[in-house]
């Protein structure tokens, strides 16, 4: 096990020293003390290990990260695990503006609140919101899951594509193209997993939850469909 | 006597209106008939002021002229000096710019690396991610990101020589990419994460920061995410050079690249193209200045780009401060891009040789601007990357034809002092004399 303390270790010592882990490598357990809000803790690993950071983190932790699991013990600042390829990072407390964005793939979830712009541009990753989610949240989202237990704010869904969005509680409004689509059995299967990736199985019942899609009416400009842009 | 007959009423002759010209109504009945605005590719179309406007002042008494083909002109130039391990060493300073995979066949993206290699310069991807022909056939590649992420990855930004964080571009600064569903070809869309055949359209901003602040926070990202080795330059298209130079600077920019209104573009709103951003001309010295007055130039690299032909706009570019260029619409003329050759072919789709833009719809004669597979194929990535190779060759010669006779060793010497404009805007934008006088417009007292 490797314990890092940022209040003594400067940021790029760690970020270097996690870059360097063999795919192989025995090293998989890594503390972070006294983030104190850096930015781009633990951006690119690439490595199957458990990272644990003990505090409040500022933009992109764990940015682009593939394989590894990231724990955050506070808060995340703007773009949390922006542009994940794999793995998993959870954040105890909320997230800033812009967590998921673009991620490809792995799961993100977030205990707390997440701010505007949850998952813009997502592109096959799964995020599983414990709270609720600001406005423009999966704006332009092209593919992946996005689960919210608790509200969304303005504009959810926005220009979407192939993401498919979940939401428990109210809705402000949906975003252009954003449509309410029917929750079969099979969605409710698939919500269940995920619920279950995020450690809530049977804490939440998938039954509660109401389905979002792209009505696929912007996939071709249409003259007709100019209000909507 | 007898009378003379009577005179007809004498006829003007037919006037057409210099401001309802032949091609505004046509596009007022185009536009009425579809209810559409009009989508193409390729930058400005329209007269601005440019390179030609500017003359270079050979050396004669007051200056010593170098010997053509015996003494030296350097061409040499390193990208990334101010924060990157690992700057890029180009021995030329003409970059090929930024172009997609999806708006570009992949045969065309392997011409331009193995054109740009063979002269020893970089390549750019665009939109869409690296894809394996273009990364093994370059031997520099910069790496684009840009606001949709499509293709996204970090291996990619790893194995790149260069990352390029993307704000904009000449054709169309403040607005995003386009991609219409007939370039959405099975391999584009798995590249983009997006159906098949559908219209893409990407983002304007980036969804991950907005503003110079958090733009700095990203370059740090990207700073630690490949360990402070890749230079990372930030694209802005020319509107406010010199401010987005100064913000590009602050937030850590090892090189600015600065794209004028004649810059090209696979596709966008022709409105877009011809009314928005300034030209490369008017762009070139705020961004210096802004260089000059942070203590950087030379230090932070300025590459320019937009309306780029031949070596004497080379030498104008960079005697006004650049440090190199970037070609886009000339690198394509030079694989066969709007070839006379094929004239037959682009009056069956309603155009003519030297006119064809409309490089969204995909069927490019040529191979080039598809990604039909048959149209694909006609394009000899072989032969093409050799006259990429050739051109090259050619504008470097004649850069430093014009450098030797202005008594440099390098083409980096040259200097504002070496030009004269031919025109009162030239020379104001500029910032050089009118030719024979001492008068440079708004610095000369008036």
């Amino acid at each position: 096990m490797s314990l890092v303390d940022l209040a003594t270790t400067p940021l790029r010592e760690l970020n270097a020293a996690l870059h360097q882990l063999p795919p192989d490598t025995n090293n998989t357990q890594w503390t972070i003390r006294n983030p104190r809000g850096q930015h781009a803790i633990a951006v690119g690993i690439d490595a199957p290990i458990a990272v644990e950071i003990e505090g409040h983190v500022g933009y992109y932790c764990a940015g682009m990260n593939q394989q590894a699991s990231v724990t955050i013990r506070g808060n995340a600042g703007v773009g949390l695990a922006e542009n994940m390829m794999s793995g998993e990072v959870r954040v105890t407390g909320d997230a800033s503006q812009a967590a998921g964005a673009t991620a490809q793939g792995g799961t993100l979830v977030i205990g707390g609140n997440a701010s505007a712009r949850c998952g813009i541009s997502l592109k096959g990753a799964d995020i599983i919101v414990q709270g609720n989610v600001g406005h423009m949240s999966a704006f332009m989202a092209q593919a992946g899951n996005l689960v919210v237990l608790g509200d969304a704010g303005e504009a959810l869904g926005d220009s979407l594509y192939e993401a498919c969005l979940y939401v428990r509680g109210k809705v402000a409004s949906l975003g252009a193209d954003c449509i309410e689509k029917a929750m079969t059995e099979a969605h409710r299967a698939k919500l269940a997993a995920l619920l279950t990736k995020a450690g809530l199985n049977g804490a939440v019942d998938p039954a509660a939850f109401r389905r979002y899609g792209s009505a696929r009416r912007l996939y071709h400009f249409k003259v007709d469909n100019v209000s909507a842009y | 006597m007898d009378k003379l007959p009577p005179r007809p009423v004498p006829a003007t002759t037919p006037r057409k209106s210099a401001t309802f010209d032949d091609y505004s109504l046509s596009e007022i009945r185009r536009a009425a008939a579809t209810g559409l605005y009009d989508i193409r590719g390729g930058g400005a179309k329209r007269r601005v002021p440019h390179f030609d406007d500017l003359l270079f002042l050979g050396a004669s008494i007051s200056r010593y002229p170098l010997e053509g083909y015996r003494e030296k002109c350097a061409t040499n130039v390193t990208l990334g000096t101010r924060f990157a391990k690992k700057p890029i060493e180009l021995a030329i300073p003409i970059t090929i710019a930024g172009m997609s995979f999806g708006s570009l066949s992949a045969q065309a993206k392997e011409a331009l690396g193995r054109g740009a290699s063979a002269l020893g310069t970089s390549t750019t991807t665009g939109d869409g991610g690296m894809t394996p022909e273009e990364r093994g056939h370059s031997n520099l590649l910069v790496y684009q990101l840009l606001p949709s992420r499509y293709g996204m990855n970090p291996n990619d930004l790893r194995q790149a020589d260069a990352i390029e964080v993307v704000v904009g571009q000449g054709a169309k600064p403040g607005g995003g990419g386009m991609l219409l569903g007939q370039k959405i070809s099975a391999r584009v869309a798995e590249m983009r994460t997006l159906p098949e055949g559908i219209d893409q359209r990407s983002a304007c901003r980036h969804p991950d920061w907005t503003g110079p602040d958090d733009l700095e926070i990203k370059l740090h990202e990207l700073r630690e995410l490949t360990d402070w080795e890749k230079p990372i330059y930030v694209k802005v298209g020319a509107s406010r050079p010199y401010y987005d130079t100064a913000l590009a600077v602050k937030a850590g920019a090892d090189v600015v690249v600065l794209d004028g209104m004649q810059g090209g573009t696979a596709a966008t709103q022709e409105v877009f193209i011809e009314h928005v951003g300034i030209p490369l001309l008017a762009a070139i010295r705020p961004a210096v200045q802004a260089l000059q007055d942070l203590g950087l130039h030379r230090k932070v690299q300025l590459v320019v780009s937009g309306g780029i032909r031949n070596g004497a706009d080379v030498a104008k570019a960079l005697a006004l401060g650049a440090d190199a260029v970037s070609i886009g619409t000339a690198a394509l003329a030079a694989l066969g891009d709007n070839d006379p050759a094929l004239e037959e072919e682009y009056r069956a789709l309603g155009t003519t040789a030297g006119a064809y833009d409309d490089w969204h719809e995909g069927r490019d004669p040529a191979g080039i601007t598809t990604q039909d597979p048959g149209l694909a194929a006609r394009l000899d990535p072989v032969a093409a990357g050799r006259r990429l190779a050739n051109y090259l060759a050619v504008l470097t010669l004649e850069a430093q034809t014009i450098a030797r006779a202005c008594g440099k060793s390098h083409v980096l010497n040259l200097e504002p002092e070496d030009l004269v404009a031919l025109t009162v805007e030239a020379a104001a934008m500029a910032q050089v004399p009118l030719a024979g006088t001492q008068w440079i417009p708004g610095k000369s007292g008036f």
